[in-house]
């Protein structure tokens, strides 16, 4: 090395000098920042990442049992109609059934009313694959271009997919909540609509362009189990039917996992409900079209409150808490084996 | 991991077929088999291909790409590097292959050359130190010292015809002093141009040719020619000496040859005068115990240049003389011809004499003579050898001359237990000579019980891979190539190996070109290394062709050896910095960038793993199809490639202080297959945060105003954050050498990130390209959630916290031994002043001398008997000049 600095490179040579230039950069020289692992920076992140995680934990905890929740499964209540739906000859009869229970105490605030499904594979590959987006944009489509599956359905002439019509799902229960208020039945105002994404109802999913909603829906198939086409969705509510029907928008967002839980409608807060839903009993009215035991399915009818961190899902809350635990203790760990083998390093040195 | 690809395929396949045929069957209803599927096993059959297509992304194309183009990167440092430019003739070091760099790190046998790549095959007398006044510094006006450059004016010996022109000398003093006809400095070149067993050879009148047994004697004895004591000729009996002009014939009337116990030579001569004198040169330890106690005082102000002397690294010699009486003389005469008639223990009489002779010897001086090596080759192999990479001299030189330049730039030295000399000329001796070092060094293998024989027995000896044995000490071996040639056969390669290996130095001397390239191709062949070959000429293009990498020094032997070598630099000593800088960066670059790009591929596929046991094993993807192509390619690409090109864990000036960095590379310690398995935990562990964390925080739960949000679209989005954020953590963990380039890239990915999906999820990408963004609103509905982001914030916590503590704690349990250096290097940071990287190679004092002669026995003996003789110089009587007269012009010319 002594000699590397014996020989200044020349400078001013006439010739061209092939000497790499002195930049920083090519030198392998850029002033840089470098991190280390020191005892310090390892034990503060863990010590500080576990007081924060125990926090957020805590209140995570504590909001989510602070949701009030509600959840009946119906599948069983309504086995009479399961059955009667499993024969798909009889899809067009009406099957009705009900399920009781009873609020101990009131619910205050917003009430919103969810149907859970359970063990319905909703995110197969298979049944994403067949929608078509442009088709629920409303634009026509080239038939030919369309999957043969599910969502595609709606809009496609009942032809050489005979076999495969099965296939759109739709939920199509009803469900009616009813209070009982000392022997006389009210029935819980619900609104349904303004319960999907703002970006879904009003960019992704358009109605055809028509003078009027069933000549554009007309020669198109009615998929199984559904009690009305697409067109009469709503019949009341113009923007509210055909493919802008709210009910069809959250369907149509296809669940993550085979268990989810869709908002179905909400507590519309009139009257006896301003406050919530009042401690007493309840009755959810079922208008039972849709069997799900040929699967092992399940269905539930929810209600719950939220709170700023969501529904009543004590994951994350629990989650926290533990790691914020593990952190901590880790921490105490490597402050202890830091301090043992220091101890031993200063005795070595004596 | 392609066989981990199938299995995962596999797990997945059968997965399908068992849901497919349970549930899916049942399903059917809403869900009914694709076309030609009639039953549950065809339908895994096909999802094993599918599954095949999402999940290989374990091994991206890009990797390769990235690969190259980190290779480029590294070898266009090497490329630029000035500190591996040669100013002298412009010659910038050059990487020739690029695919090579991560294997510089990696190197543990090194072949090299001798002349012209480890010397520049020139000694030069450089210091003297006579009568007490030390000569070869240069002094400017004030009084420093200032280091020798090429600028330095050189002493002027025009007066001396005879000079030789190449000879450079730059202290003046020294020439004035002869000029002044000062008694000890005339007695100092005197003892020089006699003491000796060069050979003159003068073909052309006054172009005088030294032939010298060791090249340190020629140096001398051209030092006294160029100030004015030209040794011109020898007979048996006389020497002629051109003493300052004067011819002067000397009877040479004994050698008292060299020899390894002695250290020292002597002649005694009768001067034209007829003074009788021995003259005597030879290793001070020895020299001094042989001295008149009157010279007491100047000994120790010799011993003091002798020791500035070595401490700069010059061989130094003592030089004495002693007048002798003619009496006794006469006597020692007899007895000597006796001794050396005699049948019996003539070695002993012969010594005995001489050491009755050579007593009360006066202190003339001290001789210090530059072996010129190349600049910096002693450091670079000390260096090279604390970086326990094996440097093997193989060259065409004779055994002495080898061994000389093996002392001289540090590769055998007196700290070595043992060298040992394999000359044997036939195949049993070479065998046995063979064996006898290894027992040597290792007294039990040849015991059954030892591993390796062990191991012989089992394997068939084509694929044996001789694992490193280790020796008891450090030792050296030097083999002729002749008996290299016996041990290159068949049955010794083994021997050879084995033997060879264990020493930490061997040369080969009087190798052929293609025995070059065969020992290459030895230790290649049974070694699992990797074996780097240096040299410049033409004969050294065999080697440089059979190692794994070759490199060509660019210098004056032509080209051919640069042509095939694969780097190419002007000097030796820039190897080091080669192997030990970018070599070992290289290595760790790739490393690091191997183990990450690994890691943060396993984490991103396992997902969809894990995913398939929640959808049916239906080849159901977790994220946007956008992100899966962006992923490799514009995400996670530039901050990977910033780390592998950037990364520096300590900077040159250590790695080069510190060369025990590099044998973790030797033992491939950063990339191997328990870092693979290691890292490929990490990523299955990584992964399985990634998706259950987001699945648990999803799981029935709705967003803050009541509508649902556990959606497949939600869920992607969110998986897909939390992967890009943690493994752009990861990258920022495993960088340490944050440069501006690094921090805009990781910066810049995650920003990029969350443009392009901003941009992607948004209304006018979808009404325009409506298939192909079907994400709408995904971006902003699910971002604003806070539990979205608490879920994000845990998966990165868990995913790095572990590896932070983990990393922390294995550094302080066990640390390795790089880590140990690393941390060295932090204490030593701290003080305000690094210690200097000059170091002076100091030797001790015991070294230091000794080193002029060759190791073995001179041949004076031979001169003395006028065997062997050249007829005498027809020049060497003619020569007259003054030293005074400038216009001096030779008779003969």
């Amino acid at each position: 090395m002594k000699n590397k600095t014996s020989f200044p490179p020349r400078e001013g040579v006439a010739q061209p000098s092939r000497c790499p230039d002195n930049s920083a950069f090519k030198q392998q020289r850029l002033p840089a920042w470098k991190p280390q692992l020191t005892i310090a920076s390892v034990l503060s992140s863990f010590f500080l990442t576990g007081a924060f995680c125990l926090t957020v934990g805590v209140c995570l905890v504590l909001s989510a049992n602070s949701v009030r929740e509600v959840q009946i499964d119906y599948s069983d209540k309504c086995s009479d109609c399961t059955k009667l739906r499993e024969n798909s000859s009889n899809w067009n009869k009406e099957c009705h059934c009900s399920a009781n229970f009873t609020l101990k105490e009131d619910i205050l605030g917003d009430v919103f009313m969810y149907y859970g499904l359970q063990n319905f594979y909703q995110n197969h590959r298979r049944y994403m694959i067949s929608r078509s987006d442009a088709q629920l944009l409303g634009r026509n489509v080239n038939m030919l271009q369309c999957d043969i599956f599910l969502f595609v359905m709606l809009t496609i002439r009942m032809t050489v997919f005979d076999s495969q019509m099965l296939l759109i799902v739709f939920p199509a229960d009803t469900i009616e909540l009813f209070y009982n208020r000392n022997s006389s039945v009210i029935q819980v105002p619900l609104l349904k609509t303004g319960n999907s994404w703002w970006t879904d109802k009003n960019v992704k999913f358009r109605n055809p362009e028509s003078y009027n909603l069933s000549s554009a829906f007309a020669g198109t198939a009615r998929p199984p189990y559904w009690q009305k086409p697409a067109y009469l969705l709503d019949e009341e509510d113009e923007r509210n039917n055909g493919y802008v029907n709210d009910d069809f928008i959250i369907w149509m967002r296809v669940s993550a996992f085979a268990t989810f839980r869709n908002l179905y409608r909400r507590l519309r807060r009139v009257r006896h409900f301003a406050q919530g839903l009042p401690a007493g009993n309840y009755t959810f009215r079922i208008s039972y079209n849709f069997p799900v035991s040929k699967f092992k399915g399940r269905k539930h009818v929810i209600l719950s409150t939220v709170v700023w961190s969501g529904g009543s899902n004590p994951f994350l809350g629990i989650a926290y808490l533990v790691s914020g635990t593990a952190a901590a203790l880790a921490g105490f760990v490597i402050t202890g084996i830091h301090l043992k083998l220091r101890k031993k390093k200063t005795y070595f040195q004596k | 991991i392609f066989a981990f690809l199938a299995l995962m395929c596999l797990i997945l396949a059968i997965g399908n077929g068992i849901w497919e045929h349970d549930k899916g069957y049942y399903f059917q209803v809403y869900l009914p088999w694709a076309e030609g599927v009639n039953s549950a096993s065809y339908s895994g059959f096909l999802m094993f291909w599918s599954y095949v297509i999402i999940l290989n992304t374990v091994v991206p194309i890009s990797l390769y790409v990235s690969v190259e183009i980190i290779r480029l990167g590294n070898s266009f440092y090497i490329d630029w590097d000035r500190k591996m430019y040669y100013p002298l003739n412009d010659t910038p070091a050059q990487a020739r292959t690029t695919t090579l760099n991560e294997e510089l790190g990696q190197i543990k046998y090194i072949f090299s050359d001798k002349t012209g790549t480890l010397t520049q095959n020139i000694m030069c007398f450089n210091k003297c130190s006579i009568n007490g006044k030390s000569y070869g510094d240069v002094y400017d006006m004030s009084g420093q010292r200032i280091e020798v450059n090429e600028n330095t004016e050189k002493v002027d010996f025009s007066y001396n015809p005879l000079a030789d022109p190449k000879f450079a000398f730059y202290d003046h003093s020294l020439v004035e002093a002869v000029k002044l006809n000062d008694v000890p400095t005339h007695r100092f070149f005197r003892l020089l141009s006699l003491c000796h067993t060069v050979m003159p050879e003068e073909k052309k009148e006054g172009n005088l040719v030294y032939q010298a047994q060791s090249p340190d004697e020629g140096a001398l004895v051209t030092a006294a020619r160029n100030f004015g004591f030209v040794f011109r000729a020898r007979t048996p009996e006389t020497i002629t000496v051109v003493e300052m002009g004067e011819t002067k014939i000397y009877k040479l009337l004994a050698i008292l040859d060299f020899n390894n116990v002695r250290k020292r030579m002597s002649v005694i001569v009768r001067s034209p005068e007829g003074d009788l004198t021995l003259y005597c040169k030879g290793a001070d330890t020895i020299l001094y115990e042989l001295l008149h106690p009157s010279c007491n005082f100047l000994k120790g102000e010799t011993t003091e240049h002798l020791n500035e002397f070595a401490g700069e690294g010059l061989r130094t010699l003592v030089v004495a003389y002693k007048s002798l009486e003619e009496d006794y003389f006469q006597d020692w005469i007899r007895r000597h011809h006796e001794a050396s008639t005699a049948l019996e223990g003539r070695e002993d009489k012969l010594s005995e004499l001489y050491e009755e002779i050579e007593k009360d010897l006066m202190l003339l001086g001290a001789t210090a003579i530059e072996d010129k090596l190349q600049d910096g080759v002693p450091q670079t192999i000390e260096t090279l050898a604390k970086a326990n990479i094996k440097i093997w001299v193989l060259t065409g030189d004779k055994q002495e001359t080898a061994m000389n330049i093996g002392y001289s730039c540090n590769l055998l030295n007196d700290d070595m237990e043992d060298v040992f000399i394999i000359e044997g000329s036939t195949s049993d001796d070479v065998l046995n000579e063979l064996r006898n070092a290894r027992k040597k060094m290792k007294p039990d293998s040849f015991l059954d019980s030892d591993e390796i024989n062990i191991q012989f027995e089992k394997s068939s000896k084509n694929q044996l891979i001789i694992p490193d044995e280790q020796a008891n000490g450090v030792y050296g071996l030097v083999i002729t190539g002749h008996s290299l040639a016996y041990a290159l056969e068949g049955n010794l390669e083994l021997e050879l190996v084995r033997t060879a290996c264990m020493c930490k130095v061997v040369i080969c001397c009087r190798v052929t070109p293609l025995q070059k390239a065969q020992v290459v191709e030895l230790v290649k062949k049974y070694k699992k290394a990797v074996t780097l070959a240096i040299g410049d000429g033409a004969n050294d293009v065999s080697m440089i062709k059979t190692a794994h990498i070759g490199v060509g020094i660019s210098g004056q032997e032509g080209m051919q050896a640069v042509l095939s070598s694969d780097f190419s630099f002007a000097q030796f000593r820039y190897l080091q910095r080669l192997l030990l800088v970018h070599g070992r960066w290289s290595y760790i670059r790739m490393c690091k960038f191997l183990k990450y790009f690994f890691y943060k591929n396993f984490a991103f596929t396992l997902v969809h793993f894990w995913y398939g046991f929640f959808s049916g094993f239906s080849a159901q993807t977790v994220y946007d199809e956008w992100f899966i192509t962006l992923y490799n390619l514009v995400y996670t690409s530039l901050p990977v490639l910033g780390m592998s090109l950037f990364d520096q864990d300590v900077d040159d000036r250590w790695s080069m202080l510190f060369p025990q960095l590099y044998v973790p590379g030797q033992q491939n310690l950063y990339f191997n297959k328990v870092v693979f398995v290691k890292c490929m935990l990490q990523g299955i562990y990584s992964s399985l945060i990634l998706f259950f964390i987001p699945y648990g925080a999803m799981y029935n739960t709705m967003r803050s105003d009541g509508k649902a949000i556990a959606d497949y679209q939600s869920f992607a989005l969110m998986a897909q954050t939390c992967l890009l954020i943690v493994v752009s953590v990861q990258i920022g963990l495993d960088t340490s050498y944050w440069t501006v380039v690094n921090q805009f890239f990781i910066w810049g990915s995650l920003s990029v990130y969350f443009a392009i999906t901003f941009t992607m999820y948004s209304d006018g990408m979808y009404l325009i390209f409506t298939a192909s963004f079907p994400f709408i609103g995904t971006a902003r509905n699910t971002l604003s959630q806070p539990n979205v982001w608490l879920a994000i914030f845990l998966s990165i916590t868990l995913c790095v916290l572990p590896v932070v503590g983990f990393r922390f704690l294995k550094a302080q349990l066990k640390p390795t031994p790089s880590d140990k250096v690393l941390l060295k290097i932090k204490e030593a940071k701290k003080r305000p002043p690094p210690p200097s990287p000059k170091r002076r190679l100091r030797r001790t004092s015991t070294r230091r001398s000794g080193y002029a002669f060759s190791h073995q026995h001179g041949f004076g003996a031979l001169i003395m008997s006028g065997r062997n003789m050249r007829p005498k110089s027809p020049f060497a009587t003619t020569g007259t000049f003054s030293p005074n007269s400038d216009k001096y012009k030779h008779k003969g010319l």
